[in-house]
């Protein structure tokens, strides 16, 4: 039978319905059309997809348990090097990633490694599974975890699996980190997906400590002299948002993405009154930004209620940074892409509210350090915008709390921690780093493979010392 | 959860309470905050620290009903718990032994905030001034306690129902005019009051500092919704502050952006009111 050349299509919510609620837009594969899925992965002997893979899953053995409908075997062959399988069958930019070295996608289109990834997780989270608690030892060995997003989450769970106690200190009431501070919930669903996977965690035997600031609360030295820890992980991630500074950036109605996505996803302000916190966004809304969290801010934008959100960005559609998915949904949704313009100045009403945006156009020129096309403005192109609402999503820097309080923990000069990209080794014996409070904001995957090596080399570096 | 250890109402809607929180308050300083979160549906919200007590591990937390916020917080009873209770936060309040004579300012509830930090610099051998505010007698708090601690306590009220009639710069007015000698002003309350001490200060050339309130979120520098401009620069409240060079705060844009949700907070505290959670 002749292999179809196309992958099959994520059924979804129809644009038109799905612009007003705040329900997942993808909504996953059915039995048959998984089944259908799997059997075009032709199950090459020298694997490339496995490649592509941060965490290096074993993609063609899961797919092939999937074809033979075994899916319990499927997802533990997922879980074998992926703690958090649901969340990346749905966030992962897959196209970069593992689909990008399939072979069919020389030709075709790859098979959809990342929805077959999520039908397996999906079946997992609807069997109600039990979860062996760890057996751990009298003398397991304690380590502290700082941080309860992907990197941390996933270094506590590969620790746990090895036998050693692992407590996680989360700053926030709830753990997740930008998963559940950031990433929508139309994106990925906190009961359903992610609170369910943190929870299979603590099942395991993971303690998670909330509203524990390390740094403030503790500071790394008394975790590791006084509370006996043998061992820190600190994966505090990217939390410190950047400004433009350009003039009005303080006006009432500008945001950054990150209050503007925490009141919504974590504080669910989409549920005002009910949930107390509130959010503004009025009728126009102006997201300045190309990145996943500028789609994330702008459909949230339009879900709470906007009529008109414009994505402010500029370079142009070839070097916009977000994934292709987030921004074909985002156009289908109505977002206004307004390529090409950079805010130059934010202009306020009397009362200090936001009022217009001030843009300039741009056009390409040489490409610069990063290999772009440099945006070159265009002279006397400057005109305003008529917005409620401004949210910058520009990115995020570290967050220094950790780091200014830890002595001997090097720094390098953007302030993110020095680690090694192997081990998560720093510079400070026994405290190990990595996710984006290394690397700077990256993605959920990456995250997930540092934590991963990092709890490796903890384990070598835990039983040397022994 | 952190259980709530005693409860006074000091005057009406005003109350006094001291939080189980042992860790907190081990690491509590003078001049930091916590964030609490009432309960599973509330608002992330900060208020500074009256005092703590490190046998006890206890946090005192002094706060006025004003919104949904505080009143879900006034309706938790005596062992009943609070939801989440984060800290300490921000950076505590730079003090020695060498300030010289060094004024504290409280207007209204910000009197409890005042105090530990005018404690820690009257412990520390300087000499201690306060100048306590408030619209009329009744609701003036933490008296007692600043009179334990500072070696002149002056008190001013909008109606002259105790103390000078006037504002806490009548108070200072009436130190400057006596040629007391001032090192340094500490003020905190209300944004138009710590932006009359600063105006007052400045031509005196008076280092003061001030402690910022804004709305926040997490408290921990994630999502700057706290920031302020100082100076050339944009600070983030919660990181960088609370306390700051006041002769560098922007107060027009502090206080404009304290008015951002002005309308919702109308809304949230009808809601608060009909769910019967504001008994």
């Amino acid at each position: 039978m002749a292999i179809s050349m196309k992958k099959h299509a994520m059924p979804e919510q129809a644009a038109s319905v799905r612009a007003h609620n705040f329900d997942e837009v993808a909504l996953g594969y059915d039995e048959e059309t998984a089944l259908s899925e799997a059997a075009r992965c032709l199950n090459c002997k020298v694997p490339q997809c496995r490649k592509g893979c941060p965490v290096e899953v074993n993609i063609p053995g899961f797919i092939a348990k999937i074809k033979e409908k075994d899916y319990a075997a499927a997802i533990h062959t997922i879980k074998e090097s992926n703690s958090l399988p649901a969340v990346c069958g749905r966030v992962c930019p897959q196209e970069n990633q593992c689909e990008k070295h399939c072979v069919l996608g020389k030709k075709g289109e790859p098979v959809a490694i990342g929805r077959l990834e999520r039908f397996a997780a999906d079946w997992q989270l609807s069997q109600n599974e039990a979860i062996q608690p760890v057996d751990f030892a009298a003398d397991a060995k304690k380590v502290a975890v700082i941080g309860a997003g992907p990197a941390g989450l996933t270094c506590a769970g590969d620790l746990a699996k090895k036998g050693y106690r692992v407590t996680v200190f989360e700053a926030l009431h709830t753990a997740g980190g930008v998963l559940s501070y950031g990433i929508p919930e139309f994106r990925l669903p906190k009961d359903k997906v992610v609170k369910r996977e943190i929870e299979n965690l603590t099942r395991l035997g993971v303690e998670i400590r909330l509203n524990s600031v390390v740094g403030r609360l503790y500071t790394v030295d008394e975790l590791m002299q006084e509370e006996g820890y043998s061992a820190v992980f600190i994966g505090t991630g990217a939390g410190l948002p950047r400004f433009m500074g350009i003039p009005g950036e303080n006006l009432n109605g500008v945001y950054s993405a990150n209050e503007f996505l925490t009141r919504c996803n974590l504080m669910k302000a989409y549920l005002f009154p009910e949930y107390v916190t509130p959010i503004r966004v009025g009728k126009n809304v102006a997201v300045v930004g190309g990145g996943n969290v500028a789609m994330d801010a702008a459909r949230t934008a339009l879900r709470l209620g906007a009529e008109h959100v414009y994505i402010v960005y500029r370079r142009s559609m070839e070097e916009l940074p977000a994934r292709a998915e987030e921004v074909h949904h985002a156009k289908e949704e109505g977002i206004d892409f307004r390529l090409l313009n950079n805010p130059v100045a934010i202009l306020g009403d009397d009362a200090g509210w936001v009022k217009e945006i001030r843009c300039q156009k741009m056009e390409l020129g040489e490409p610069d350090a990063s290999g772009r096309r440099r945006p070159v403005p265009v002279v006397g192109s400057e005109y305003n915008l008529a917005v409620d609402t401004v949210i910058i999503a520009i990115g995020t820097g570290p967050n220094p709390i950790v780091a200014s309080t830890t002595q001997g923990l090097d720094t390098n000069k953007r302030g993110n921690i020095a680690a090694s990209e192997e081990t998560g080794a720093t510079s400070k014996e026994g405290v190990f780093a990595g996710g984006d409070i290394v690397t700077g904001a990256a993605t959920v995957i990456l995250a997930m493979g540092a934590g991963k090596k990092a709890a490796a080399a903890i384990n070598e570096y835990l039983k040397s010392k022994q | 959860m952190f259980k709530v250890l005693t409860k006074k109402e000091l005057s009406p809607g005003i109350f006094d309470c001291d939080i189980e929180a042992p860790q907190v308050a081990k690491k509590a300083r003078p001049g930091q905050f916590i964030v609490l979160r009432a309960d599973e549906k509330g608002e992330r919200i900060p208020l500074t620290i009256a005092d703590f007590d490190r046998e006890r591990g206890s946090v005192k937390l002094i706060f006025q009903v004003v919104g949904a916020s505080t009143m879900a917080l006034a309706s938790i009873p005596v062992g009943g718990e609070i939801q989440d209770f984060i800290g300490p936060l921000g950076q505590p309040s730079q003090i020695s032994a060498d300030m010289g004579t060094v004024v504290f300012v409280g207007g209204g509830i910000g009197v409890a905030p005042v105090y530990p930090i005018a404690r820690a610099v009257h412990e520390l051998g300087n000499k201690v001034i306060g100048i306590l505010g408030a619209k009329t007698k009744d609701i003036l708090v933490f008296e007692k306690e600043m009179r334990s601690v500072c070696d002149e306590v002056i008190i001013t009220t909008d109606d002259g129902s105790c103390g000078i009639k006037g504002f806490v710069t009548n108070g200072l007015q009436t130190l400057v005019e006596r040629g007391e000698k001032i090192a340094q002003v500490t003020a905190i309350g209300p944004g138009i009051m710590m932006k009359s001490v600063v105006e007052a200060t400045r031509p005196l050339g008076i280092k003061t500092i001030v402690s910022l309130n804004p709305v926040m979120v997490d408290g921990t520098g994630m999502c700057g919704c706290c920031r302020v401009q100082v100076g050339d620069e944009t600070k983030f409240a919660c990181v960088d502050g609370p306390e700051f060079d006041g002769h560098l705060v922007d107060f027009g844009g502090l206080m404009s952006r304290g008015r951002m949700y002005r309308e919702q907070e109308a809304v949230a505290k009808d809601h608060v009111c009909n769910i019967g959670l504001g008994r």
